[in-house]
């Protein structure tokens, strides 16, 4: 008699797999990079490589000598950190910062908590923070020096990003309307593309691209996204309500700094976001109150990185308060 | 504008490879293995002894509960053993083996193709006839119907649903029995409307099948009385309760039975059962039953006397293909792989589905990566993830908490899960523990 | 100079002031507790693993004191030794118990009990052994997924990759009975561990009729009799097609052994007969399976 397969139902599995969603965010941070090569030439792509290798060969050291665990670089994971993290630093970093920073995203961040679906804090966000905290200088140095061969006849060094301007300006005393005055913030260059920030902070518009991606193949959900770009317009909005001439307005607050980068590939990370709707918006709340708290009142021009990574520690209990409505909670008649 | 229900489901490919095959006679066996557990409840008892002659449609076994069914042969011949008999799984089950023998119906059941339509009975009468046939579910949970009509006391109905959304991917027979036995599933609806009292009933067909649809809709000016929902193509949409959810816009609450929301449902091959039950006296022995697989070369739909042996049903469609590695009973979401092949067919039964090692098999399990697709699949709005993890520590308290007891074992988060964890094998076996604890603690 | 002062001093004062509201604290909400059950408790391994029936050592020592007696309690895995401690802790009587081994009733390995199916579920013996009767013809038999070895907290318990059958370490194995529930088939059962841990045991748990069992498995208990009409003192019984030997009366002579016509029965850390070459072929069997 034949041997058959014996199983539980069910007796079918859907396509996806932990390798094809990785896959899915990687193709979706395509147009971030491809614009970010144009700008900077191969000093990006160079930074996502060193950052992808290390990661994986971080995690393949780990898991085959030190955890003696199977093998899981397969699934993309690492090298999805990896690309993050490029995507976060300034587009002239030296490599070897690049290749600290993976160790720690990889090394500290993910493995000592167990590895892939163990981590409490995004690796990619640790990563970025470790390096902010010790190496300021080079981490907030954003001169660019493009590159000659993509695009001819441009030399121009550009310096801080817009945020870090604006917190320099008001520092020194003067009004928006003057800083405006001396720099060249339209929004419409702003959603396409502006130098100054971190490699995947160029544009918006290849930011957005790959937003709608990660919809379309239902890879996420719109809700974390979403809340934090709707909590940082509102709460920005008010604080420019109140004072225009000290406050940023809330469309130059949501298209500048890390805002987009962050709520939709940082933010959005599954091992580190809630997993019910309810929790999802309050956590994106969360990230957007802390990004503007720490961007109008705090020491950095920028916060979603903080703002993210203390909002990670609060999943475990978004979690446990904030479950799915079941099925026949609410009986409704008639 | 199809309805549906509103939380969670998925939406595998629908497969429904067979649904053009027409519904054949299939020939009768020389044995036929007539088991007395077709239901869900208590099994029938065997009336019969080694060496009776019995006809088509004669009492086997009398139902020993509440919650039992009888049992009618599916045969005529002579009564060849009364004995343990392995079922799909391996397990022995009372079994009433039988001989055949040419074939001889009872004199009393109605052959001929001719419509009744006039319903003389009282609510009671029908329900007593459908008791004395054996009708039970045939959605899948086989519970005796005429329990099922009988709502207990204090409880109304208030609407009969019809199932015919048929949300499994392969299975095709009750889109074959809506298209080639309409007006007799009208009939049969009637007929349970007057059993429970109702003027009004709905048929809820997902809109994959417009052709049952559109079938159902040309007898729409005799039965006024009974609505066609068009349901979204969403699986589990055929669950009990999400069919509810979608028609009524109602949703049961944990614990709670259809009726505490006055909600009877029944599935279309039911309606069609008590028909025949009612007004041409046929029991209950058989069924449509759909042969299917892509790794078969020719796809059926059968006619098939339940007792009959699944390695001869499948030695009838041309053998086991050599790359088929799973036979499964049902659906591929919620059907039972078959590990014994000479075990027969029940009442019950709706499908022989054929799949290859590539289709089925599993893929090894890796780390929860907490994305959260098992939450948004679960239909009954429960935490898979949580549950696999309290399951696997045998946290009985917590899963409690966390309503295990709500699974419905749709298997839409096994599906859905990414990392291939086999969340529905962990949270079924708690389910049961959880169950088994709660029904051990003293009623308040 | 002053700052450091300062700081020294107020973190002492409030360190001081916690402590006296920790005291009072404790006070107040001090639970009266028998001191003995204390000291029982410190009698016990601390293992927690629940083999006297109590949610835990603790429980147990409360069970212990409360009772006043020691008839309905024994710690298996502290045995003889332990309660001995414990009655005199107590000043209470405690019967000698004989130390107590797990025992597998099952010798269908995979040379003797063919595989008809995959399995391709979850590896737990328990969703297995709700969703059919195994990948074997047995119904009764043991399934190899080892939820007898996650259940087994002193780790005695391994699964053997060749046999596909869980093995007992005598040594390590503390006759808890984590295990005995853990099975979904019931076929591990306690039974005396026996002079130099030799033993005689059927290692089977198939009730079918002989002719089924068999053609399941080449060691199954066929229910024969011949062992039941062989033993000298009556320890052996038939029931359902099962031998089952009687630790309390069996001697150990082994003639059941010797007859059994599928080597069911099992005889195990006996030095091996040089006399007869046939039992000598059962009993190293016998002493390979344990």
């Amino acid at each position: 008699m034949k041997r058959l397969l014996v199983s539980p139902s069910p007796h079918i599995h859907g396509d996806e797999s932990t390798g094809s969603l990785m896959r899915d965010v990687i193709i979706a941070l395509s147009p971030s990079l491809l614009v970010s090569i144009y700008f900077f030439g191969f000093s990006a792509i160079k930074l996502a490589l060193v950052g992808a290798l290390t990661c994986v060969a971080v995690e393949y050291l780990i898991q085959k000598y030190l955890m003696k665990t199977k093998v899981t670089i397969g699934d993309y994971s690492a090298a999805l950190t990896g690309v993050l993290l490029a995507l976060n630093l300034p587009p002239n970093a030296p490599w070897w910062i690049m290749f600290i920073g993976s160790v720690v995203a990889i090394g500290i961040a993910k493995m000592t908590f167990g590895g892939l679906g163990q981590n409490l804090f995004n690796p990619a966000l640790v990563g970025r923070v470790f390096l902010l905290i010790s190496f300021p200088v080079i981490m907030t140095d954003y001169t660019t020096i493009p590159d000659s061969w993509f695009r001819p006849g441009v030399d121009a060094v550009t310096g801080a990003t817009p945020l870090a301007i604006v917190k320099e300006g008001l520092a020194k005393g003067m009004t928006l309307t003057e800083i405006y005055g001396q720099n060249d913030f339209s929004y419409l260059e702003m959603l396409y593309t502006k130098i100054g920030g971190s490699v995947g902070e160029v544009s918006a518009l290849a930011l957005l691209l790959g937003f709608a991606y990660l919809l379309y193949r239902k890879v996420i959900k719109p809700h974390i996204p979403l809340a934090i770009i709707g909590t940082v317009m509102v709460f920005s909005g008010i604080l420019w309500l109140v004072n225009p001439e000290q406050y940023t307005d809330p469309v130059f607050s949501v298209l500048t700094g890390g805002v987009l980068l962050g709520s939709i590939f940082m933010a959005t990370d599954y091992v580190t976001s809630p997993m019910s709707n309810k929790g999802m918006i309050i956590y994106g709340i969360g990230i957007g109150v802390i990004t503007v708290l720490i961007r109008n009142f705090g020491a950095y021009p920028e916060g979603i990185s903080f703002a993210i990574l203390i909002m990670n520690s609060t999943v475990p209990l978004l979690n446990k308060y904030f479950k799915p409505v079941r099925f026949g909670k609410e009986v409704k008649h008639g | 504008m199809s309805r549906t229900f509103s939380k969670g489901g998925i939406h595998p490919n629908d497969s429904k490879i067979s649904e053009n095959a027409a519904i054949e006679q299939f020939p009768l066996p020389e044995t036929g293995y007539v088991s007395m557990a077709q239901h869900l409840g208590a099994p029938a008892e065997p009336v019969v002894s080694p060496g009776d002659t019995v006809k088509v449609g004669q009492l086997l076994g009398k139902p020993s509960g509440f919650i039992s069914a009888a049992v009618h042969s599916p045969f005529s011949g002579t009564v060849k053993s009364v004995e343990p008999y392995a079922d799909l799984a391996g397990n022995k089950v009372m079994t009433v083996v039988i001989e055949v023998n040419g074939d001889e119906w009872l004199d009393t059941i109605d052959r001929t193709d001719t419509i009744v339509r006039e319903i003389p009975y009282s609510s009671s009468e029908i329900v007593a006839r459908i008791a004395e046939c054996g009708i039970v579910g045939l959605g899948g949970a086989t519970f005796p119907t005429n329990v099922k009509l009988s709502p207990p006391p204090g409880k109304k109905a208030e609407y009969l649903i019809i199932n015919g959304a048929e949300c499994e991917p392969f299975l095709t027979s009750d889109y074959r029995l809506m298209l080639e036995m309409p007006e007799q599933l009208l009939v049969g609806t009637r007929i349970m409307m007057k059993a429970l009292g109702l003027e009004k009933a709905y048929i809820g067909i997902e809109d994959n099948k417009p052709a049952a649809i559109s079938k159902l809709g040309e007898f729409r000016d005799q039965y006024r009385d009974i609505e066609i929902v068009p349901l979204k193509k969403k699986y589990p949409q055929g669950g009990e309760k999400q069919l509810i959810k979608a028609v009524t816009g109602r949703e049961v609450p944990s614990m709670a039975l259809p009726i505490d929301v006055g909600a009877v449902v029944q599935n279309v091959g039911t309606a069609v059962a008590v028909y025949e039950a009612v007004q041409k006296n046929k029991p209950l022995f058989e069924g449509i039953v759909t042969i299917t697989g892509r790794c078969l070369p020719q796809q059926h739909n059968f006619r098939l006397r339940a007792g009959t042996m699944i390695s001869s049903i499948l030695e009838a469609v041309g053998g086991i293909p050599d790359e088929c590695m799973k036979i499964i009973s049902g659906g591929p979401m919620m059907g039972k792989a078959v590990s014994n092949l000479s075990a027969a067919t029940l009442k019950g039964t709706s499908s022989l589905l054929l799949m290859t090692e590539k289709e089925t098999k599993r893929t090894e399990e890796s780390n929860c990566i907490r994305c959260g697709k098992c939450v948004s699949a679960c239909p009954m709005g429960l935490e898979p993830y949580l549950l696999n993890k309290l399951g696997r520590r045998g946290m009985t308290d917590e899963l409690e908490q966390e309503h295990v007891y709500d699974c419905i074992e749709c298997g839409c988060c096994s599906y859905t899960c990414p990392a291939n964890i086999p969340l529905l094998d962990v949270i079924r076996n708690s389910k049961a523990a959880v169950m088994k604890i709660m029904r051990s603690r003293p009623k308040k | 100079m002053n700052t450091i002062i300062f700081t020294v001093v107020t973190l002492s004062l409030l360190g001081l002031l916690l402590a006296v509201v920790l005291y009072f604290v404790a006070q107040k909400f001090k639970v009266e507790e028998d001191p003995r059950i204390d000291e029982v408790e410190s009698c016990l391994p601390g293992a927690n693993c629940g083999g006297c029936g109590y949610a835990g050592c603790r429980a147990f020592a409360e069970s212990c004191v409360k009772a006043g007696n020691l008839d309905n309690n024994f710690c298996p895995v502290g045995g003889n030794a332990v309660m001995s401690r414990i009655a005199g802790k107590l000043g209470l009587e405690v019967k000698e118990k004989a130390p107590m081994v797990a025992v597998v009733r099952c010798s269908g390995n995979c040379d003797n009990r063919p595989k008809t199916s995959f399995y391709d579920g979850y590896s737990s013996c328990r969703i297995k052994a709700s969703l059919y009767t195994g990948d074997t013809g047995c119904s009764f038999g043991c399934l190899s997924e080892g939820d007898c070895v996650s259940a087994c907290s002193f780790g005695a318990i391994r699964m053997n990759p060749n046999t596909g059958l869980p093995e007992v370490d005598d040594d390590l194995c503390t006759a808890c009975g984590a295990c005995v529930k853990a099975c979904p088939r019931s076929i591990i059962e306690l039974r005396n561990k026996g002079p130099k841990n030799r033993r005689v045991y059927v290692a089977c748990s198939s009730k079918d009729k002989g002719a089924v069992a068999r053609k399941a498995c080449s060691a199954a208990c066929i229910g024969c009799r011949k062992c039941e009409k062989a033993c000298p003192f009556g320890a052996i019984t038939v029931e359902n097609n099962l031998a089952y030997i009687d630790f309390n009366k069996c001697r150990l002579c082994r003639k059941c052994v010797d007859e059994c016509p599928t080597g069911a029965i099992h005889a195990v850390n006996f030095p091996p007969k040089v006399s007869r070459p046939d039992t000598e072929a059962a009993a190293t069997e016998g002493v390979k399976e344990s």
